[in-house]
């Protein structure tokens, strides 16, 4: 996709960081994929893992992609559509690379948990070194593969690093499962145990939270 | 639109349930008619059955030649071989709705249940017509006469119900009072409860209708003269909603039209005629022909009273509980008659009811009646959705 369509978000690299996401996802459960693009995700695991997974996106154009392939999507965006779903509905609610493009990211993250027992959600680390190192060395607003649209354009109003994603779930009380940091491909990065490196060197996360008391 | 064309008595496929059919508001047809088209071939397992449903004017007359008319079916650019609804995988039922005129049970049917739009040899004097005495009938009553007719036909589940506008009505209707019957319920541009604005042009219509001095009083089978004029307006009034200003804009502009030289009438008091005047002109002339003045009145009344929430306590997804059908909602951009924020209420109350939802609006600027038009990202939309249930109906 080039960088010049007016998209959400960078593109996805969806392969490899869907692939990720899909590896944590028992078979046979029920998935909820906001932002889910044209389905990739949920077709996969419906075809690979027999799931009940559906999808919510806002971009018309791929609803309607979604659908005409056969996929169970609506238009809908994660501010607004999720209070409508039941207690849980889902095993698993997944946001892929979209919590920093929402309006309020602490209440999409609670409906999340609400409506599932276990949340995923990953998300461009704005902790990443060349991030801090652009800001500092120029005292611009930083422009690389990741965050690669002008400061007046993004859509990304709520960027974070993992550090401060750490804290959010330790403050509202979600435990954390799993979680990982990734390069732009999406491949697994291997400071699992150390966030400070991770944040450093992490071009994105993804993490696999529990509601806590279940 | 000054030559009443009375519509003509032809017969219809149909099924006669000799033990009539009791109805919402208390009354019971002692004889129920349900006039139908199929197309397609019925599978073994009959479970590739889909039912259309069709909206206010519609008929069972989806996928072929009207008989009236002489023109296409209303929807065969959805309904045939390799079209979305495709006949050569799926066998089609559409029946002409309870309250209709193509040969169901309705208004012009005989009064005493005798067999309907088919005159029987034997029958010694037609009974006079139900006319303005015919019940008052529900998109359930008309939902629960296609229920017998599919039961009829051996089907123990539907693979899909689909319609537009008041099809779509019909549609939730079969997916909240049926739902181990059907599959996939696909409401098409429209609602589950009728709008306030919708009502009022339903009543400016039916206002047209009782101020045509040749209705007089719905018993116009006396006289032999219909109200044509009053039905012409009528549709006149509800074709604009159909229809959208960019439509309007498009097809019409402000572009006159000059009166042909042999002209009997003036055509138009004002000398010229605007060519959206004319159009609409023709759909009102061209309607009486084959519609029925009573069951318009009928069956826009059944629209009206329709509240499905209404009947659930308020709640419309508790008229979705529990259930495993697979919906998809379109709505059309430029639709304001049913507009995307009734499908989307719709989409979020099955979500409340945990159901599996799709939820597309396509960008359209051919206002309601894009249901009808060609859309082609529409119909792939349908198309991808049918095929997608397929796959998970094991069909």
């Amino acid at each position: 996709m080039n960088v010049q369509d007016p998209v959400r978000f960078v593109a996805k690299n969806l392969r490899v960081d869907l692939q990720l996401i899909a590896a944590m996802i028992a078979p046979a459960t029920r998935v909820l994929d906001i932002g889910c693009g044209d389905g990739t995700l949920i077709e996969e695991l419906f075809t690979t893992k027999g799931c009940d997974a559906r999808g919510i996106e806002i971009d018309m154009a791929e609803v309607t992609r979604a659908v005409a392939h056969g996929l169970p999507v609506m238009h809908g965006d994660a501010d607004s559509d999720l209070a409508q779903y039941p207690d849980d509905a889902f095993d698993y609610v997944v946001l892929s690379r979209t919590l920093q493009a929402v309006e309020r990211p602490r209440e999409v993250l609670r409906q999340m948990l609400r409506i599932g027992s276990r949340a995923i959600v990953s998300f461009p680390n704005f902790g990443h070194w060349l991030v801090r190192w652009q800001l500092l060395r120029r005292g611009r607003m930083p422009m690389t593969a990741t965050w690669n649209r002008m400061w007046y354009e993004t859509p990304n109003i709520h960027p974070c690093t993992i550090r401060d994603f750490f804290d959010l779930c330790a403050q509202e009380g979600y435990g954390v499962e799993r979680w990982f940091a990734a390069d732009e491909a999406g491949r697994r990065a291997p400071w699992r145990r150390f966030p400070r490196l991770a944040n450093l060197f992490g071009e994105q996360a993804v993490f696999l939270l529990r509601r806590t008391g279940i | 639109m000054d030559q009443p064309v009375a519509l003509s008595d032809q017969p219809h496929q149909h099924v006669t349930f000799a033990d009539g059919m009791a109805l919402e508001c208390g009354a019971r047809l002692a004889r129920l008619t349900v006039a139908y088209r199929t197309y397609g071939t019925l599978n073994a397992a009959r479970s590739n059955a889909v039912l259309v449903c069709h909206a206010l004017t519609g008929d069972q007359y989806v996928a072929e030649t009207h008989p009236i008319t002489g023109k296409p079916g209303w929807w065969d650019q959805v309904v045939g071989p390799g079209r979305p609804v495709d006949t050569d995988r799926f066998f089609v039922i559409c029946a002409n709705v309870l309250g209709g005129c193509m040969g169901s049970t309705g208004p012009r049917s005989p009064r005493d249940g005798s067999a309907g739009e088919t005159s029987t040899p034997s029958a010694p004097t037609p009974s006079p017509p139900w006319g303005t005495d015919f019940p008052p009938v529900t998109i359930r009553d008309m939902v629960r006469a296609q229920h017998r007719l599919v039961t009829h036909l051996g089907i123990a589940r539907l693979f899909a119900v689909i319609g537009g506008s008041m099809g779509g009505m019909q549609v939730l209707q079969w997916a909240a009072d049926y739902p181990d019957m059907v599959f996939a319920a696909l409401p098409i541009a429209s609602a589950a409860y009728h709008s306030a604005q919708n009502i009022a042009f339903n009543e400016v219509g039916r206002q047209a209708i009782f101020a045509d001095p040749d209705w007089q009083g719905g018993r116009y089978w006396v006289s032999g003269r219909v109200p044509a004029r009053g039905l012409a307006v009528a549709r006149m009034c509800a074709h604009i909603t159909y229809l959208s200003e960019q439509a309007l804009t498009r097809k019409f502009g402000r572009r006159l039209q000059t009166a042909p030289k042999d002209s009997q009438e003036a055509i138009s008091l004002f000398g010229d005629m605007f060519e959206v005047e004319s159009y609409l002109h023709h759909q009102g002339s061209t309607f009486v022909s084959r519609f029925d003045a009573n069951s318009y009145l009928t069956i826009t009344r059944a629209m009206d009273y329709f509240d499905l929430a209404a009947d659930h306590g308020g709640d419309l997804a508790s008229a979705f509980r529990g259930t495993r059908t697979r919906f998809l909602l379109v709505s059309f951009t430029s639709d304001w008659l049913f507009p995307t924020a009734e499908s989307r209420s719709v989409a979020r109350a099955l979500n409340r009811a945990g159901a599996n939802v799709s939820f597309v609006e396509i960008a359209s600027d051919k206002g309601h009646d894009a249901f009808l038009l060609d859309e082609p990202d529409f119909h792939r939309t349908l198309a991808g959705f049918l095929s997608g249930c397929a796959a998970h109906a094991k069909l």
